[in-house]
């Protein structure tokens, strides 16, 4: 006992050596305050506006608190809730539909031989350039009161479930088909050899080898597609008639009847689904990761005669409906009367006679379009860069990581309601932002921020993670490798991110119709609202012009790729 | 004074210690290897003295100078890491003129520097290229080049050689020596490979277990390992359970073998440890010690010498390791299944007390 009592009187450093606290150089320190900046931006723009609408649906319209009284009322009323309903059974067939059309359209890109599978890929990709009210329009030309094709669905409605799944189909397909392909595309050659060799037939295959392998790719495309139809605003607008779902009661609501504290209920009852569908897409995505080894050989399809065929045969229908559609809209945009006049026109393109608006909504999308490309690229690009490089710190990493996942959890309706919330607040200082084109930039930047922060991290993370390293050893200040170094190895993602901006920003509605105002009309809203006074064939021109606008611009992507990488990024080839 | 003193360095990150009190001294132009397994803590090491991880406790100087808490920009370093970390972007040139450039030299200054380097690790005519247009030995060189271009007090190597073939390797090991030795930097090479730090460096700092092992020259460690761990780490060793009976005594199995004991006192079990290659089967005489019969069971070519596995006696007797040169070979005509006499001399045996598993 007097020996332990004796060691207890030993000096404490004796046991526990000075710990060293690392010195922080100022590059460092810019660094993190460069994070804490960005944190503060993500949670102005995103995790406080949406805290404001989940104050305000437990409040009246005085703004005191009353529980869940407004969620009592809502699902007292039938009529609301039976858009709740609708809504799921739009999204569930839906997506159904699309993960079945969109699986055997990317088995045919991938794992066959047909002919023409760049050119069904591209085609794939058609209605993203479009808003999605751009179907809606054409389904109306094509099956409408007045449609050619009417006939086809044997006395029922175009206006309601039918038209609206069927536009959904069209808008959310690309979404689908890309996703599936990834997951298609990276397979593992052995495999099928393997199963070759046990003598197993290709429908054994297909169900043994194929399938599990794309699985949780498959998965995912199904949760994304949901979120896609479940709060898409545009095709049930145009095309649902009577048949409300949430997506358009949540305008109602708010636009038709000021009651922004229902509107926030609505708004939260779209939120929950897609946040669970995205955390629950998170967990198969890192699933899917570790299945296909760093060792695999990739897969060559080899040609198969009848399959071959039949793949070629069902992309071309497939094909032939996407350019349908999409032909219908530019053919009604440029028809004089549809459908007692056909003779040809660009009357409906000259938007001077449509009313004051002219052609101002038109330039500020454009300018909508490049500002949230330029500034979100920047801030993205940078945001990935802090969160990917800076060394410990990481609470603060892991929050602005999170934080900038939370966007695409959250419907644009959502987004722009909480931003009417947040920033039209008399309290709020940033109240001057209100009403401007700043609020229209920022609302679509944060809008379409994940997708764009994790393509950016992706291609960080495919960078040497010594180069930091390496620089600081010789001396050289971290923006200066970044400018030098980061940059231009990362410019093919960073131009992936500025197209996406661009396009999604040309196209979008949801989040900003609720906070645009009459100097700051854009584009695709206009074409919803000429469509909603009576003049189809001018929103069909309105919405082509968005398309031809966005097409011009990839294709300026596409040759910037081709003729800039190749002059000025020679390194990118392997042999000189 | 030592180059580099590195004082109770520890290292944990969360529950795991990585380096558990290390303390090391550098002489100034030696050439050092950090020696050990994967997870032995020698890249944390490493790792702390460039600055990339600092240590959780421990001092580190380098030149008189406390460098313990430094962030890396502030240490005076080159370093080269096993992936390169080349700028694919940047010609060969600018690669290596990347830290030049910016420490306020003229271009023409630069120029001469760069041209001076590219010609002392012999890619000049490459300047021009990019990383992805030279071969991995060719990659080396530039990261080496970029690594010495500041002419730093220190270079420090990640496991530079292991991402190359194996011919490669060999040559690029011999021109790293001589390279050093011509510029005179301090260099630590980290490695797991014993036979690259055998051939290399002029001190070998063995590492297990976030533990320095043992110091010293590459013939010391050889020869003399301090531990069963680096008697089994670096090269080839046989190791027998064996009981101390006696002063000057041990007892394997049936044997009575002669060695150095050490003041073990008799009954201790300890581990007997002998390298193949001091296994004698020529001028064996019949007296000799240690000399025992044993039979060649099983015969290895591996192109300069035969590796036997040899049974000390009866079949399931322990089995030993013996390199035969290929003259002996012949002369004695040896093959699988012959008896032969060997001789162990003893003061080729080694004892360890009975603690690796």
């Amino acid at each position: 006992m007097a020996d332990t009592f004796a060691f207890d009187l030993a000096p404490p450093q004796a046991k526990e050596p000075a710990k060293i606290r690392p010195i922080v150089s100022r590059e460092e320190w810019g660094m993190r305050a460069g994070l804490g900046l960005l944190a503060l931006y993500l949670a102005v723009t995103i995790a406080i506006p949406l805290f404001m609408l989940l104050r305000k649906s437990v409040e009246d319209a005085d703004g005191s608190f009353i529980g869940l009284a407004n969620f009592h009322r809502y699902f007292a009323d039938p009529a609301l809730s039976l858009s709740f309903q609708n809504s799921f059974f739009i999204s569930i067939l839906g997506t159904a539909i699309t993960l079945w059309l969109a699986f055997w359209y990317a088995y045919a890109i991938t794992r066959s031989c047909m002919p023409a599978r760049g050119l069904f890929k591209a085609l794939a990709l058609i209605p993203l350039l479009a808003p999605s009210l751009l179907p809606g329009l054409a389904l109306v030309y094509l099956f409408g009161n007045q449609g050619i094709f009417k006939s086809v669905l044997m006395g029922q409605s175009i206006y309601g479930p039918i038209g609206i799944i069927t536009g959904e189909v069209f808008f959310a397909f690309p979404h689908a088909v890309m996703i599936i392909t990834t997951a298609l595309a990276m397979a593992d050659q052995r495999l099928y050899e393997a199963a070759d060799a046990l003598r197993a037939g290709p429908v054994r295959t297909f169900f043994t080898v194929t399938l599990p392998g794309c699985r949780y790719g498959v998965m995912s495309a199904g949760f994304v597609i949901f979120t896609l139809i479940f709060t898409d605003f545009g095709v049930p607008k145009v095309i649902g008639g009577s048949y409300d779902v949430l997506a358009t009661d949540i305008y109602q609501q708010v636009i038709g009847q000021f009651n922004f504290q229902m509107g926030a209920v609505i708004g939260l009852l779209l939120l929950a689904p897609t946040v669970l569908s995205f955390a629950a897409d998170r967990i198969t995505t890192r699933r899917q990761q570790s299945m296909v080894s760093a060792r695999a050989v990739p897969l060559e399809p080899k040609p198969r005669r009848a399959v071959d065929r039949a793949c070629f045969a069902f992309c071309l229908v497939i094909a032939v409906f996407l350019l349908g559609v999409m032909g219908m809209a530019a053919f009604g945009s440029v028809v004089k009367f549809w459908p007692y006049n056909l003779s040809l026109t660009l009357m409906h393109y000259d938007f001077g006679k449509l009313g004051t608006d002219g052609w101002n909504p038109f330039w500020n999308s454009l300018k909508l379009s490049a500002f949230t490309a330029v500034f979100g690229t920047a801030i993205v690009f940078a945001g990935a860069y802090l969160v990917e490089k800076i060394r410990g710190f990481g609470i603060a990493r892991s929050a602005v990581h999170l934080l900038a996942m939370l966007p695409l959890a959250t419907p644009g309706l959502v987004l722009g309601l909480s931003y009417i919330f947040f920033f039209n607040s008399p309290d709020n200082p940033l109240n001057f932002l209100y009403a401007t084109l700043t609020i229209l930039v920022i609302c679509t930047i944060t809008h379409f921020y994940t997708v764009c922060h994790l393509t950016a991290v992706t291609a960080l993370k495919q960078l040497d993670a010594e180069f930091e390293a390496v620089s600081a050893s010789l001396k050289v200040p971290v923006w200066r490798t970044f400018l030098r170094v980061t940059v231009p190895v990362c410019l093919p993602a960073i131009l992936d991110i500025a197209i996406y901006y661009f396009v999604n920003a040309m196209t979008t509605v949801s989040a900003v119709i609720f906070i645009y105002t009459g100097s700051t009309k854009l584009m695709a809203i206009n074409a919803l609202n000429t469509d909603d006074a009576g003049n189809s064939a001018a929103a069909c021109a309105m919405g082509m012009t968005i398309v031809v606008t966005c097409a011009l611009v990839r294709g300026l992507h596409a040759l910037a790729g081709r003729t800039f990488l190749a002059r000025h990024q020679a390194w990118r080839r392997r042999s000189a | 004074m030592p180059y580099l003193q590195i004082s109770n360095v520890s290292k944990s990150f969360g529950t795991f210690q990585a380096l558990k009190d290390v303390s090391l001294e550098i002489e100034e132009g030696k050439f050092v290897c950090f020696l050990g397994p994967s997870g032995c803590g020698k890249t944390t090491l490493l790792r702390a003295i460039a600055g990339l991880d600092i240590q959780t406790s421990g001092r580190i100087l380098q030149g008189g100078r406390d460098i313990s808490a430094l962030p890396s920009s502030q240490r005076d370093f080159g370093i080269v890491f096993q992936s390169y970390a080349l700028f694919p972007n940047l010609s060969i040139a600018d690669n290596i003129g990347y830290g030049l450039k910016n420490s306020g030299k003229s271009r023409k200054e630069v120029a001469a520097r760069v041209a001076e380097l590219t010609e002392l690790v012999g890619l000049k005519g490459q300047e021009r290229k990019y990383p992805s247009q030279l071969s991995g030995g060719q990659q080396q060189r530039v990261a080496l080049a970029r690594a010495i271009a500041m002419a730093p007090g220190l270079l420090l190597l990640d496991e530079p050689l292991s991402a190359l073939d194996a011919r490669v390797r060999l040559h690029l090991r011999s021109e790293l020596k001589s390279l050093q030795r011509r510029i005179g930097v301090t260099t630590i090479m980290v490695t797991h490979d014993q036979a690259e730090a055998l051939a290399i460096a002029d001190q070998l700092v063995v590492m297990n277990q976030g533990v320095i092992e043992q110091v010293g020259t590459p013939q010391e460690v050889y020869r003399n390992p301090k531990t069963a761990f680096v008697a089994d780490f670096v090269g080839h060793m046989n190791f027998l359970r064996a009981e101390v009976v006696g002063e000057g005594n041990v007892q394997v199995g049936g044997l009575i073998l002669a060695a150095e004991t050490g003041g073990l006192p008799a009954g201790e079990i300890v581990s007997l440890c002998f390298r193949p290659e001091d296994i004698q089967v020529r001028g064996i005489a019949a007296g000799n010690k240690n000399t025992i019969e044993v039979r060649i069971e099983e015969m290895e070519f591996l192109g300069t010498f035969y590796r036997a596995d040899l049974a000390l006696n009866g079949p399931t007797s322990p089995r030993v390791m013996a390199d035969f040169s290929m003259n002996a070979a012949r002369d004695l005509a040896l093959e699988p299944g012959k008896i032969i006499p060997i001789a162990m001399p003893a003061d080729r045996l080694r004892l360890f007390g009975e603690k690796r598993g």
